[in-house]
């Protein structure tokens, strides 16, 4: 059966109030830091205040003496307690640099932030004042927060690997040798561009915390942390603690978003566990604002060279990239892996002979550790491709749109097997891309324009478009392999109907924000035929979940609600075995629809599954091998990654005397295959167009040149609030995806991958009359005047 | 995100706030609204060992009607300035600056005489008083003493007021019909701002406050002083730095701030002129 194309009775693509939110709203949903916990030690960590320096000494005694200190800890102290560094599970090459990272630095820091002590206090005001009267004596070192003066290895971060360059990994793929080279020869055009993915803080409205507690009468711990990933954190944690993994059980209780930045495993998890475990005691650690700046891990931070060569029509011909990454101070969990992600993106949606040159050396910096940020590796290319056709189009003087639609892939191409070997699953970029430009009005548009900008005019009128291609539903996992990951990609499921026909969905998605709960519920609802207020998900605790890989990189819906599916699949056939049992019948001859089982042709011989769940349970009367009770457990790994793609259109306003640009209006149109619950996506596709639009006009974490964070808080650091966004026109296409039950794809990250690019292009196209061809980001009113003012003749 | 220990003392008139601040010395700060002193006690940028809390000194939150001018209490919140019939019919110019401060929470608690008295050049009301050439009365051990708003701003979050001493009342010259421009130039509507304008013109008479555009606010008088000669819209404007010592920040350069006084303040007197 396939429940995408018979609704009968559908829950599947209702409107659904999120489950979630009534806690949410009203204050009662619990965060790790509001757990009560009694007797717990809190933990405080000293920072390094210098971006690079030896450390001389450390300096305790005072600080010990403090009212409520109960310890301190160097990291010299703590050294014995590792069993292994901290974690990096993706070694892109064999050769990969990876400097040894323990949760607080032994004799050298190497970012502001860099952990340096640990206080255990009893309360948290004295483990904070207590930091103050530790005396560390630093011998500072050069900074080094530029990456092409990172590369040059002036001054060596890690001297126990010789150079500040992690890795270079390359994808080169031509139909015959030299057909890169040759392509740029012969093309009839050419643009070659300069991009640079400032780093941006991830910002969780909720900060981490973490509370790890000891059981009594026994070797186990329970840990409790505000995370993404709590079962990557409990393998990660038994091995870094060298505790066995069956004795570490991780909670992650209401968790405040994250955006990549809890996909991680962090210092102040592994020290709570050990300090917990030495003193027998719970201790427990919330992050400041000011400190989840720096002791957090950061997003995007690339230089991007981006060449196009197109032949006489503007069909494009080959691609050449060049990245450099900044991997920040230490490899994080997968850090190195983040510019994969996009390697194989540079091409956009655009049908591309096998002429592509991808190449990305990543480099050690002395800033806060770079990681995956919602999209990771996916904006940065799909802005590239998308910024440089931009350029190309101005160089061909064909409208944008115009050279877009010469290069789409078709529909009628799909399934797609691109340059890289990928295969796209399906798609019509086309259809999507006119009814964004239908929402646009666009030929009306940039009528209006050529009207309004005219030589001396204050406002000027900019139209921006993306049309572009995630690839998620991270990931089948044989495809991880052959990039070197270090885990799989499946998701796991259980599905239980209780006796009185309640049904229990278990799933090892970890939801922070994403109302898993909902959207879940209404997956096994669709499937078993039930009110979805009759389902409970159970995640993101791993004793009652045990199985899983959690959540990121939007994968949650292609592969743990597929599995979800799944699971019932296994019920639906064991619930049948029964169900012919009693109504003595082949099971063959069964039918199942709306939580019924019929038999084909005699509609009054019926079973429903509430009743079978209790013969299951009663086990009174089972047909011979079959066990008691009406569950199971599926584990799907994907077959493919899913392809969502859209197009997005900005029309700005840009204030050519200040500089400052008004969105006027921003068009979404994106196509996710399926959907369950078009709420939820409409709000991904909301808070995933504020990101992008946030990297393209507010946010960049700035480092002075003596590697000091300047946006340490939220005065410095811009991001954009309600008022500050414009509205948000959304709309769809449905292309199922044709390589999973339910013919979804995903749509967490989509919004953010579409949307930097876009804003940006209609930023420099609304200043293309004035000479502007290229602007960094953020496009602020000063760098945006700034430009001008340059391509004015600096006048 | 936790400030230093300090002593907390609740006073209930003015007489009782300025006796404890005398016998807390130095160290000792007043709390009105917070909402410029809390944030900096939670970095530990300022550690005062007592606040003295005014908050509930009920008799100086008041608009009042004194003939030439508008009498406001210090502990008027920016939200009651903003709303006042009184300021609307006679100082719009003041009610409409108080209704840009910061996000709706921050006009619910802050204070116009907390944010005076703090001397933010970055604020809103101390470069828009200024413009209005408001008198500021503040109150010490030995009674009441009245400085004129051009005399109160020495220096970077330093003012005319004694250690002992506590702003108690704005007096703002009623506005008799002059017209106007508030012109707040940010990046998010609940910031700071990058460069803002407070202007009036009135019969020849002007007066124009910068934001954000030196360590303290300033006045632009060169801009006056060149409109009362006859000079241009566009002429004055082109001053507007004149007075100014603007800083470079992460939002805007020396050059780009002062590019931005001068569009700035061109476009307020366009507005004050219609």
């Amino acid at each position: 059966m396939s429940i995408t194309q018979e609704r009968t009775n559908s829950v599947i693509g209702q409107r659904m109030l999120r489950r979630e939110d009534p806690a949410l709203l009203t204050g009662e949903a619990k965060f790790t830091n509001d757990l009560a916990i009694p007797g717990a030690l809190h933990l405080a960590v000293l920072r390094s205040p210098y971006a690079h320096a030896r450390i001389k000494s450390i300096d305790v005694a005072d600080a010990r003496t403090m009212p409520g200190v109960v310890a301190i800890y160097t990291g010299k102290d703590l050294h014995s307690t590792w069993a292994a560094p901290m974690p990096c599970a993706w070694p892109v090459t064999p050769d990969m640099k990876n400097p040894a990272h323990f949760p607080l630095a032994l004799d050298k820091v190497c970012y502001v932030g860099d952990g340096v002590a640990a206080v255990l206090a009893t309360s948290e005001t004295a483990s904070r004042d207590a930091l103050d009267a530790i005396d560390v004596i630093y011998e500072p070192l050069q900074a080094v927060t530029d990456l092409e003066v990172a590369l040059s290895d002036k001054t060596i971060i890690h001297e126990a690997i010789g150079t500040n360059k992690s890795y270079t990994w390359n994808l080169k793929v031509e139909g015959t040798e030299g057909a890169v080279d040759a392509a740029f020869k012969s093309a009839a055009y050419t643009v070659s561009e300069r991009y640079v993915q400032q780093r941006l803080l991830p910002m969780a409205m909720e900060p981490r915390a973490v509370a790890a507690v000891p059981q009594p009468f026994g070797g186990d711990i329970t840990l409790y942390s505000a995370t993404q990933v709590p079962h990557i954190l409990k393998v990660m944690t038994a091995i870094t603690l060298g505790i066995p993994e069956h004795q570490v059980r991780v909670v992650a209780p209401s968790v405040g978003g994250g955006f990549g930045s809890k996909l991680d495993v962090y210092a102040e998890e592994l020290l709570c566990v050990a300090l917990a475990r030495k003193h027998g005691a719970p201790v427990r650690w919330v992050e400041e604002r000011s400190e989840n700046t720096q002791a957090t891990i950061h997003g995007r931070g690339q230089i991007q060279f981006v060449e196009l060569a197109a032949d006489k029509n503007g069909k494009l011909t080959a691609v050449r990239v060049r990245l450099i990454g900044d991997m920040g101070a230490y490899l994080q969990l997968v850090t190195p892996g983040v510019p994969l992600l996009g390697a194989f993106l540079y091409a956009g949606v655009y049908d591309l002979p096998l002429a592509y040159d991808f190449s990305c050396t990543s480099v050690f910096t002395t800033m806060t550790p770079t990681d995956a940020y919602r999209g990771a590796g996916r904006p940065e290319a799909t802005y590239a491709i998308e910024v440089a056709m931009d350029a190309l189009a101005r160089k061909m003087k064909v409208d944008p749109y115009e050279l877009r639609k010469r290069n789409y892939i078709k529909k009628e191409q799909f399934p797609y097997t691109a340059f890289s070997g990928l295969t796209y699953d399906s798609g019509d970029h086309l259809a999507a891309a006119e009814k964004a430009m239908s929402h646009a009005d666009y030929t009306n548009l940039r009528k209006k324009q050529a009207t309004q900008n005219v030589a001396g005019a204050r406002k000027r009128l900019g139209i921006g478009m993306t049309s572009y291609f995630e690839m998620c539903g991270l990931a089948p996992s044989r495809v991880l392999a052959s990039l070197n990951y270090g885990a799989g990609g499946w998701e796991s499921a259980t599905v239980r109907v209780l006796p009185t026909s309640k049904v229990q969905v278990v799933t090892g998605t970890s939801p922070h924000g994403q109302g898993h709960e909902t959207s879940w519920a209404m997956i096994a609802a669709e499937k078993l035929g039930i009110p979805p207020e009759d389902v409970d998900v159970l995640h993101s605790d791993t004793a009652i979940a045990p199985l899983g890989l959690d959540t990121y990189g939007s994968r949650s819906l292609a592969v743990g609600g597929v599995a979800i599916a799944g699971a019932c699949d296994k019920v639906i056939d064991k619930a049948r075995l029964i169900a012919a049992h009693q109504l003595e019948c082949a099971a063959e001859d069964l039918e199942f629809a709306q939580g019924t089982f019929t038999v084909k042709g005699s509609p009054d011989k019926a079973v429903p599954i509430a009743a079978i769940a209790f013969a299951a349970f009663t086990a009174h009367n089972l047909p011979d091998g079959v066990e008691p009770n009406l569950e199971a457990q599926y584990t799907h790994d994907p077959k493919n990654f899913s392809w969502p793609f859209g197009t997005h259109i900005c029309i700005v306003e840009v204030d050519t005397e200040t500089g400052k640009v008004d969105v006027l209006k921003y068009i979404a149109v994106d196509d996710c295959g399926n959907q369950i619950n078009p709420l939820i996506v409409e709000g991904q596709v909301h808070g995933g167009v504020v990101q992008g639009l946030a990297q393209a006009l507010y946010e960049e974490a700035v480092y002075d040149e003596d590697g000091n964070l300047k946006t340490s808080n939220l005065a410095e650091y811009l991001v954009p609030a309600a008022c500050d966004v414009p509205p948000i026109t959304t709309d769809f296409t449905v292309t199922p995806s044709p390589t999973n039950q339910l013919g979804v794809k995903g749509i967490g990250e989509a919004g953010t991958i579409g949307s930097a690019s876009t804003v940006m292009n209609a930023v420099i196209d609304a200043l293309t009359g004035l000479g502007v061809t290229t602007l960094d980001m953020p496009a602020s009113p000063n760098n945006v005047w700034k430009a001008i003012q340059a391509a004015q003749g600096g006048k | 995100m936790i400030p230093a220990a300090f002593d907390y003392k609740r006073a209930g008139s003015a007489e009782e706030a300025i006796a404890l601040i005398g016998q807390y010395g130095d160290e000792a700060k007043f709390l009105a609204g917070g909402h410029s002193l809390i944030p900096l006690m939670k970095l530990r940028l300022a550690q005062p060992t007592v606040l003295v809390d005014i908050g509930r000194v009920k008799d100086l939150s008041y608009v009042k009607d004194a003939g030439n001018h508008i009498a406001i209490g210090a502990l008027t919140r920016h939200m009651d300035v903003e709303k006042s019939p009184v300021l609307l019919q006679h100082v719009p110019l003041l009610a409409h600056a108080a209704g840009h401060v910061g996000d709706a929470q921050v006009r619910h608690r802050g204070t116009i005489g907390g944010s005076i008295a703090h001397a933010d050049p970055a604020s809103d009301l101390p470069a828009t008083t200024l413009a209005l050439g408001a008198t500021y009365v503040v109150q010490g051990p030995k009674g009441k003493r009245s400085i004129a708003a051009k005399d109160f701003f020495k220096g970077f979050l330093e003012s005319a007021l004694a250690a002992d001493e506590m702003l108690v009342e704005i007096q703002v010259p009623k506005m008799n019909g002059a017209k106007w421009s508030f012109q707040k130039f940010n990046r998010r509507a609940q910031d700071w701002a990058i460069v803002g304008v407070a202007a009036w013109r009135n019969n020849g008479t002007s007066g124009v406050g910068l934001v954000n555009m030196g360590s303290t606010p300033i006045l632009a008088a060169a801009v006056s002083s060149a409109l009362s000669g006859g000079a241009s819209i566009a002429d004055a404007a082109a001053l507007a730095a004149d007075d100014a010592e603007p800083q470079g920040d992460l939002n805007a350069s020396v050059e780009y701030r002062t590019h931005l006084a001068k569009v700035l303040v061109r476009r307020a007197l366009e507005e004050a002129s219609k």
